[in-house]
């Protein structure tokens, strides 16, 4: 067995008893990569000094100073998110050659855990998509079945602890971006609270959505990663300044009279009816622990993509304007004056995916078009996270399917952009709201590809949400399935 | 035909904090280029601003002064335009829900207090500084003052003549410079004015056709733009033609406004709330707080100077204008010696000593307190008006205490009778023909026997002294 798939506890321990060394965990995590990333393509580039890294690491642990909550553990990182000295290119030509002179506060927070970075994964260009498929560099093969997409936009990340190449990945979710491709690799996934993990450094998509949260093989893993990079960051204004429970003493296994909400819009028209089984059967596992299911409405949830669509592409406008090629970043080729420059960067620089959400954006800020659009949204929003807060009002979880359907095959969507966003329909109200989430392994489909389940929980009530994903974990085996490669 | 003029005045002042608005870089003026720098001021990816307090207390401060309403709920917004300068390719700033609101200044014209209304005071980041190479086609940025903080003041369209309009921002400087929020140096660009113009027929209730002028660099210019737009837009209506609403640049050397952009080349700026930032709530006790910081205002100082001390309007006025030399005013005055004197002394000599040499109040070596000394020097007749001269001007060149200049020089006033005496006999005796024009009526003989004392000894003899003497021995 790969010294990647033992439970971190263990590798604690082992690190400490000499079993092996950090560099040894390193060693597997890159000959992992080299002999299964030409398939998945999971990575856009690899950090050079992680072996460098590693050998400091191990240094540290006869000086007794080997204290890291993620001590040793190898990660993978979206790239989307700076790494001082290596390339963050958000997959997109137009930071092809950008590298940060920073290091985002996560990044930071992993350092401080004593995780080693392997290198940067691969996602949809700025995390608008659902499949990678709009990565400017390469297409990531989802694990299971090659010739489908891991989901996106953190498809790469989620691929990579697939495919055991990392033992986690951090990934971001504006809209569904971490959850999803977790349901289609069949990993854990967890989009925390807005507000308790740092932005800083999270190369902005949509401001008032994105949050990162870890990828992970399991609920346990998951809680260890959050418990390292959350809380405030004085450089985060949006970052709240909450106390941070101890996520791991959470998981107790126990979910005994706890009322859960399953809405009758998540299971309804246009959700597979393999998925749909399984996130039944789920729910029988739960109810067999004591849990009580019942079923909720969210009558606002049909407004929310297009609601979402509206809110996330304007801020995106704004947020993706910075990259003018004046200062960093690519600089196109240009006959004439300013304004050519601006035009010959940013079309040669921009994907397809984007420049559409960023002509949908300024669209909606527009004068004339702004209460129409952008500011019918925000009162949409509003509604949405209305409806949530009614259901909370009598249950401690919602419960539904991550996604209507397992992954698709890779190009069968990306001419079809209505159809690839009603992807994100179950995981884009949650986002809207602000609210944790996770997705967890609920099980396979008949064409052999996993099914995501989808917690909801309370606004920083992370610990019930990992309670509950940790229970069902603990009663199936379906995270323990990897996919052969 | 006849037309009423009507100007508003939208002006930016730089806040004098130590940091830039949403990071940690220093504000210093005319650092080497894109050394106050960081991640964040340059827009790189991923960074997040960080609202600075002291910003905001400034703009409060500045706010309060101006006698506007501070919101209670605030926030901040993003003005979306690219420009190289920019380099988030939006400016922060506040849209719809302004900082202050609904204040006004007084100005004082023909004799006649007006008040012009201040509509908003908001908070924005600066810009960078492009700068177009000499000869060259490169355009250079310097991004030192991108994110320093900025306060907006945008007048109600009360100002009714250019001369309104300088006495507006003359009044406004002062009130900042009161404050201390700003060094509102128009050459350093810490503050810039725009101006808004617009002519209507005499009587008539609806604005004209504005146009908007930029690029003024001193007040006087803004007064000179505005007369120009006046006459360019009368002539325009008295032809017959429409003004134009557009952008207009005031060119310094061709004493001439040149059209820049038209209204339908206007930005879109698509402001829309800024997401990386929470809502602003601002508690009335916070407002209170800084309200009880600002010290007294240039009205109020000079109602009180005029009103305790006597000093002529004018006078108050001019010395009230500036914080500093009304502090200056007030060290001296508290010593104990007359104020009007001592206000006479700044009046002519020291604000001619200023002017002529071009410093500023905090630049002159003299100090109140040895201004003060001066003048009870020439009180208890230690030394003469004429001489005090010599004092003060030694005084401006080494600093030095006037007692100190006065034993050095050997300036003392002889004010011993005996000695003054034997001099005015002497002169008495060497000018029969002076005396006898005396006694025949000339008062000016006398004038001429004083100042022949006055030459024999140096200046030193006391001049009433001396006079008493001839009057007494000529008539007696």
């Amino acid at each position: 067995m790969s010294l990647l798939e033992k439970r971190l506890t263990e590798i604690h321990s082992d690190l400490h008893n000499k079993e092996y060394t950090v560099s040894d965990l390193v060693r597997e995590s890159r000959q992992r990569i080299d002999a299964v990333d030409g398939k998945v393509k999971a990575f856009l580039s690899r950090n050079e000094a992680a072996e460098e890294q590693a050998k400091e690491l191990d240094g540290l642990l006869s000086e007794k100073e080997a204290v890291g909550i993620l001590f040793g553990l190898p990660a993978g990182i979206k790239d989307n998110i700076v790494t001082k000295g290596m390339k963050t290119t958000c997959a997109s030509k137009i930071l092809e050659n950008y590298e940060p002179i920073y290091d985002a506060t996560v990044i930071e927070r992993l350092k401080a855990g004593q995780a080693v970075v392997m290198g940067k994964c691969n996602m949809d260009e700025f995390a608008m998509g659902s499949s990678t498929e709009n990565s400017a560099f390469q297409l990531t093969c989802n694990p299971w079945n090659l010739e489908y997409v891991p989901g996106g936009s953190s498809g790469g990340s989620a691929a990579a602890v697939a495919a055991g190449e990392v033992y986690f990945a951090l990934g971001s979710d504006t809209g569904g971006s971490i959850r999803q491709p977790a349901a289609f690799c069949g990993v854990v996934g967890l989009k925390p609270t807005y507000g308790l993990v740092s932005r800083f450094g999270l190369v902005a998509f949509a401001s008032s959505l994105d949050q990162i949260g870890p990828l992970t093989k399991n609920v346990e893993d998951a809680a260890y990663v959050l418990q390292a990079i959350a809380g405030h960051d004085p450089m985060d204004s949006t970052s709240a300044n909450v106390a941070i429970p101890d996520y791991i003493s959470a998981l107790t296994g126990d979910v005994k009279g706890l009322k859960i909400g399953v809405p009758k819009e998540y299971l309804g028209e246009g959700i597979d009816e393999d998925v749909k089984a399984n996130i039944l059967a789920a729910l029988k596992v739960l109810e067999g622990m004591g849990a009580v299911v019942e079923e909720v409405s969210l009558p606002h949830s049909e407004y929310a993509v297009a609601t979402y669509y509206i809110i996330a592409s304007s801020e995106a406008s704004s947020n993706l304007a910075r990259y003018d090629g004046v200062r960093y970043g690519v600089r196109a080729e240009y006959q004439g004056n300013l304004v050519e420059m601006y035009k010959e960067t940013r079309s040669r620089g921009f994907g397809q995916e984007v420049k559409r959400r960023i002509m949908l954006g300024t669209y909606s800020l527009s004068s004339g078009y702004y209460d129409a659009y952008y500011l019918k949204a925000q009162k949409v929003r509003t509604l949405i996270r209305r409806d949530f807060d009614q259901v909370f009002e009598n249950y401690d979880v919602i419960i539904g399917p991550t996604t209507p359907t397992t992954a698709f095959k890779i190009g069968e969507k990306i001419e079809d952009p209505l159809t690839m966003y009603l992807n994100d329909i179950l995981t884009i109200p949650v986002n809207l709201a602000g609210l944790p989430a996770i997705s967890v392994p609920a099980g396979f489909a008949s064409n052999g590809l996993p099914i995501g389940m989808q917690i909801i929980g309370k606004a920083f009530d992370e610990p019930t949400v990992l309670r509950v994903a940790h229970a069902f974990e603990q009663q199936t085996d379906h995270h323990k399935k990897r996919p052969v490669l | 035909m006849k037309y009423e003029t009507v100007i508003g005045l939208e002006v930016h002042v730089e806040l004098s904090t130590e940091s830039k608005i949403f990071c940690g870089c220093s504000t210093q003026f005319g650092a080497p280029p894109n050394t106050n720098t960081c991640p964040i001021c340059l827009g790189h990816p991923g960074v997040l601003p960080v609202l600075n307090r002291r910003a905001v207390e400034y703009a409060m401060k500045a706010a309060l002064a101006l006698n506007c309403e501070i919101a209670e709920h605030t926030k901040f917004d993003r003005k979306n335009y690219f420009y190289p300068d920019l380099p988030k390719a939006y400016q922060i700033s506040q849209y719809d829900q302004p900082i202050g609101q609904n204040g006004w200044i007084e100005i004082e014209i023909d004799g006649q207090k007006k008040r012009i209304g201040i509509i908003r005071l908001h908070l924005e980041e600066d810009a960078g500084k492009s700068m177009h190479q000499e000869g060259g086609f490169d355009t250079l940025v310097d991004f030192n003052r991108v994110g320093v903080p900025l306060i907006e003041i945008v007048s109600a369209p009360d100002i009714r003549s250019p001369e309104e309009a300088r006495l507006y921002l003359e009044k406004l400087r002062s009130i900042l410079l009161y404050t201390e929020v700003s060094d509102v140096k128009m050459e350093e660009g810490s503050l810039r004015c725009d101006a808004n113009i617009s002519l209507r027929p005499v009587g008539q209730k609806e604005f004209g056709t504005k146009t908007e002028l930029k690029n003024m660099n001193t007040f006087s210019g803004v007064q000179r733009a505005l007369e120009y737009e006046v006459k360019r837009q009368a002539a325009l209506l008295d032809a017959g033609e429409k003004v134009i609403q557009e952008t207009r640049r005031w060119d310094e050397g061709r004493k001439e406004t040149i059209a820049m952009r038209s209204k339908e080349e206007a930005h879109d700026y698509r402001y829309f709330p800024e997401p990386d930032l929470v809502r602003l709530h601002i508690p009335r006790e916070w407002v209170e707080e800084i309200r009880n910081s600002i010290p007294e205002l240039p009205d109020s100082r000079k109602a009180r100077y005029v009103r305790e001390y006597g000093l002529p309007d004018y006078d108050a006025g001019v010395i009230t204008a500036s914080k500093k030399l009304a502090d200056y005013f007030e060290a001296a005055v508290a010593t104990g010696a007359d104020a009007k004197s001592i206000s006479n002394w700044i009046m002519v000599e020291l604000l001619g000593y200023m002017n002529k040499n071009n410093l500023e109040i905090d630049q002159v070596k003299m100090t109140p307190e040895n201004l003060a000394k001066m003048v009870q020097l020439i009180e208890k007749g230690t030394i003469s008006g004429k001489i005090a001269k010599t004092v003060f001007a030694e005084m401006l060149e080494s600093g030095k205490d006037p007692e100190t200049i006065v034993k050095e020089k050997g300036l003392v006033q002889i004010s011993d009778e005996g000695a003054i005496r034997e001099i005015v006999e002497k002169v008495i005796a060497a000018n029969p023909q002076s005396v006898n024009d005396y006694r025949n009526g000339k008062e000016r003989a006398l004038g001429f026997l004083v100042g022949q004392v006055m030459k024999e000894t140096k200046g030193k003899a006391n001049p009433q002294l001396v006079n008493k003497l001839f009057v007494d021995i000529l008539n007696g």
